[in-house]
């Protein structure tokens, strides 16, 4: 098991599972935490039961990619996990407990009708801080957790700072956005047209917060300003810039277009091409400038082991996944649900 | 103030996990329960069966959902308050969770959705098969962490380099000593605590005259289910202790509070009913025991012998009190059981089992037994692994994160009070909509309007509006 391939190559493979695990993650939980961050800003008790209806059958699926994550990194990359884990404690423990609550109103909120008040709250506190408490645990593990000997070495608040916010900011804003995306592409009526309203401003701030990190991350951090800004690669990464503000475009039509589909899919677009430069920005480490995806890694019999039920349960993980969504197709009317 | 992280961490996860175990053990025998009913129904067109899956679905979902928000808890806790722990056995742990995940999470999470939403999207026998998917996703599920938790039990299959654990045997680590009869034992378990349930709901009905044929249906077959699984429990349990007698035998001692000693005579040892066993002076006070039968029960004869506390140095003892009494508490659950099933089994064979009496009423509040027992038998599963995490391998307090005991304390108090507030709403959903029942179809206040917002639970939750509650 000395092999290049199983000590160099195997851990890549994971990364990139792992990093796809995480990416699936934000899309498809994306959208319904976005519906409980939406929640607020309609009042009518039909619209809202719309929204909830249109990701109930959803949800459950698309959490389970976040225990994939959390779940993966631990398979793969042990002292990573045994890094950040406690590096980010609070942060952590505090998007669980918002899951708790919003996981929980989907069914209560029913059961309880009409004294539901109180689980519409818990829906859209819950999903507004997890996905605030993601944002955050993405900041902090990028701005660097103080790190000795191989093991998280700083304090319980080691994680709060404004970069670390202003993440947690951005993931709330962007969660938004998909789940307005999602609403103008699956629901009819009057929601439709007030996601519609909600997405522009919503762009309008995730795309600040994109623009904030790309400054402000190469500014703080020498390496990143070097792995960006030194040539040749330069040139190559440029694309990156380039290609985000042509999505940022195509997310502004779809808005004005009132096309639902082209709104939801380049958010989806702007998701996926910041994950690529946070990766661009962080690689090759996992715990950044402290664990690299090699030093993390796991034993090679490990990985391997995992890996090879990971490659034919991945495909049937996702055929059954988007045959579900095949099943509850199409546009959610007004009061409409499934039963 | 010193706060201590470790114990402070145990607390956290012993309150989370508790909590956790609740649900699984009662949606594991659901989601089959639920199947058998669809299959039943069919197969047979009784539209009875139909009914009765349909509300108890409603049931599932308000638990699933508990059960998941609980378990994802769980699953990041081995990270963030035990790293050390996730470090060490990772390499062999980790890998059996991933494969939790990828073989059982995913079925489950994802055709609930069809499961409690599709009855009218999907032709019956795709429903069906969601349901299926379902019930073996949560019996995978079990497979798989308890195959973990066996490991940490008594690992095996595995080298230690560097005080890290490799892997070197994927069978022997996957199907560890420990692990065939626990399995065996803690399936079993959630069918039992699941069956008691539906009969004691079943009983409810019958004595309120609520869906009186449906009630019926509901006692025969949890009552049939328990009179064969609670006798097998006794087999299977006595099977779990003969095999913790060779892989743990300290934790059989503490299960016992049989402190031996070398200096001891050998001889028949008794069982003890009751004693409050004294860890400072290792011995038990107010003891009560019936001679020979701790020899019977433990080594199959009269005059066998197991090793006493005193034989293992103190520092790898488990605490005494809480695996004695834990223990006694499921031997009682089961003996209860015993006696519920032995009883109903009279009755029915007489044809008196639907008479509203007092068996009935009795039963009707016997529905915790299985969760009681359960949690006993998991403490003492779990205290009685103590000192170690991983047996042997690695202990408890060497298991910790470098997190401080105020950040402990924190998220301790902050579970404290969403499980309680949590938990709490949803044991009364569920009382709430067990106190309702199943609605009849087609008696005009269940109409299957399309147009209307429909969740599992919504309709009896208007139901219990519409009757003033
Ligand atoms: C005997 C069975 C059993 C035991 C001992 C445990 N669980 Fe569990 N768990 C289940 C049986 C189960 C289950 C039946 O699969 C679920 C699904 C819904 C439910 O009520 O329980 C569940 C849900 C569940 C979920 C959510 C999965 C989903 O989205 O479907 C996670 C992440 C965990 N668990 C993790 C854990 C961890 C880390 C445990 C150990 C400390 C643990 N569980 C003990
Ligand atoms: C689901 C039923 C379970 C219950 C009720 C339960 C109960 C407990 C309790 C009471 C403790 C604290 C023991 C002490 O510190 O004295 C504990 C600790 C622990 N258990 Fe479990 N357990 C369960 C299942 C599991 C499973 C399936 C795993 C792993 C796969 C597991 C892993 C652990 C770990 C890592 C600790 C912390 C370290 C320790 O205190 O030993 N448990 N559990
Ligand atoms: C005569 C009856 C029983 C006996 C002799 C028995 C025996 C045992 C023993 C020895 C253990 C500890 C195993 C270990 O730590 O290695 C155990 C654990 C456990 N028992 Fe029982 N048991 C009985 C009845 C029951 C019943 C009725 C239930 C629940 C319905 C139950 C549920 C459990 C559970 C959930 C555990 C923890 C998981 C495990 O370690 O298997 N037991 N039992």
């Amino acid at each position: 098991m000395d092999s290049l391939w199983f000590t160099y190559y195997l851990p890549l493979i994971w990364a990139l599972l792992i990093g796809t695990a995480i990416v699936l993650y934000v899309l498809l939980d994306g959208f319904d935490l976005g519906m409980g961050i939406l929640f607020p800003h309609t009042k009518d008790e039909g619209e809202r039961d719309q929204m909830m209806n249109s990701v109930a059958p959803f949800w459950d699926g698309n959490e389970t990619w976040l225990i994939l994550g959390g779940g993966g990194l631990w398979v793969a990359f042990p002292k990573a996990y045994a890094v950040i884990m406690p590096g980010v404690y609070l942060p952590i423990i505090f998007m669980l407990l918002s899951l708790v609550f919003r996981g929980v109103a989907f069914e209560f909120r029913f059961v309880s009708k009409p004294d539901h008040r109180k689980w519409d709250v818990a829906f859209a506190a819950g999903s507004t801080l997890a996905a605030f408490f993601q944002g955050v645990v993405l900041g902090a593990v990028v701005y660097q957790l103080p790190v000795e000997n191989g093991a998280f070495a700083g304090g319980p608040l080691a994680w709060l700072h404004p970069f670390s916010i202003m993440c947690g900011i951005g993931m709330v804003a962007g969660y938004a956005l998909l789940g307005c995306g999602w609403l103008m592409m699956r629901t009819e009526g009057p929601l439709a047209r007030k996601a519609q309203g909600w997405a522009l401003p919503l762009l309008g701030v995730l795309l600040a917060f994109i623009a904030a990190v790309s400054i402000w991350t190469p500014l703080v951090i020498p390496r990143i300003a070097d792995r960006w800004f030194s040539l040749p690669q330069f040139y190559y990464l440029l694309a990156v810039p380039v290609l985000t503000a042509l999505v940022a475009f195509s997310a502004y039509r779809g808005i004005r277009a009132n096309r639902g589909a082209q709104t939801f899919f380049s958010t989806v677009g702007l998701f996926l091409l910041c994950f690529l430069g946070l990766a661009v920005s962080v690689f090759p480490y996992l715990v950044p400038a402290s664990v690299t995806i090699w030093e993390a890694a796991a034993a090679p019999e490990s990985q391997l082991f995992v890996l090879l039920g990971t490659i034919p349960l991945l495909p049937i993980i996702l055929i059954y996944t988007g045959f579900i969504y095949w099943t509850f197709r199409g546009r959610l009317k007004p009061g409409e649900g499934y039963h | 103030m010193e706060l201590d992280p470790i114990l402070l961490s145990r607390l956290q996860f012993a309150f989370t996990v508790s909590f956790h175990i609740i649900f699984p053990s009662f949606t594991i025998g659901l989601a089959a329960w639920i199947t058998t009913l669809e299959g039943i129904w069919l197969a047979t067109g009784n539209d009875r069966f139909h009914l009765i899956a349909r509300f108890w679905t409603k049931v599932f979902a308000v638990s699933f959902a508990m059960g998941v928000v609980s378990g994802i808890v769980m699953s990041y806790e081995f990270g963030t308050n035990w790293s050390r722990y996730s470090e060490v056995v990772g390499n062999v742990v980790a890998p059996l969770i991933g494969y939790e995940v990828l073989t059982a999470f995913f079925l489950e999470a994802t055709f609930l959705g069809l499961m409690l939403f599709g009855w009218n999207k999907v032709p019956p026998w795709l429903h069906f098969l969601a349901c299926l998917a379902v019930a073996v996703g949560t019996t995978l599920s079990a497979f798989w962490i308890l195959s973990a938790n066996s490991w940490m039990q008594m690992p095996a299959g595995h080298e230690v380099r560097n005080g890290i654990a490799f892997p070197v045997d994927w069978l022997k680590i996957i199907f560890n000593p420990t692990f065939p009869t626990r399995l065996g034992h803690m399936v079993v378990a959630a069918y039992i605590t699941t069956a008691f349930v539906v009969f004691a709901v079943g009983a409810r009905w019958l004595l309120q005259d609520k869906v009186v044929e449906e009630a019926r249906i509901m006692i025969r077959m949890g009552l049939g289910l328990l009179i064969v699984l609670v006798p097998l429990q006794g087999f299977l349990g006595d099977a779990s202790g003969l095999n913790t007698l060779e892989h743990q035998p300290v934790k059989v001692a503490a299960m016992e509070a049989h402190w031996g000693g070398p200096d001891d005579t050998k001889g028949p040892i008794p069982w003890v009913v009751f004693a409050w066993p004294n860890e400072a002076q290792e011995r038990n006070d107010f003891q009560i025991a019936i001679p020979y039968v701790g020899s019977l029960i433990l080594t199959h004869t009269l005059d066998g012998t197991i090793k006493g506390l005193k034989e293992f140095p103190p520092q790898d003892r488990p605490p005494v009190a809480i695996p004695f009494f834990t223990f006694r508490i499921m031997i009682a659950m089961w003996g209860i059981m015993m006696l519920t099933i032995l009883t109903g089994a009279v009755l029915w064979l007489r044809g008196r089992l639907f008479q509203r009496g007092l068996f009935l009423r009795i039963a009707s509040y016997l529905w915790p037994l299985g969760f009681i027992a359960v949690l006993a038998g998991w403490y003492t599963t779990e205290v009685g692994r103590q000192p170690w995490v991983a047996t042997g391998l690695l202990r408890t307090e060497d298991a910790m994160s470098p997190v401080t005991g105020h950040a402990v304390l924190t998220s301790l108090l902050l579970f404290i009070l969403v499980y309680g507030i949590v938990f709490t709403a949803g044991g009364y959903y569920i009382s709430r909509l067990l106190k309702i029942g199943p609605v009849p179809e087609g008696d005009g206040s269940d109409d299957a309007t399309a147009l209307r917002p429909l969740s599992a639970a919504q309709d009896a939750g208007r139901k219990a509006i519409q009757a003033g509650e």
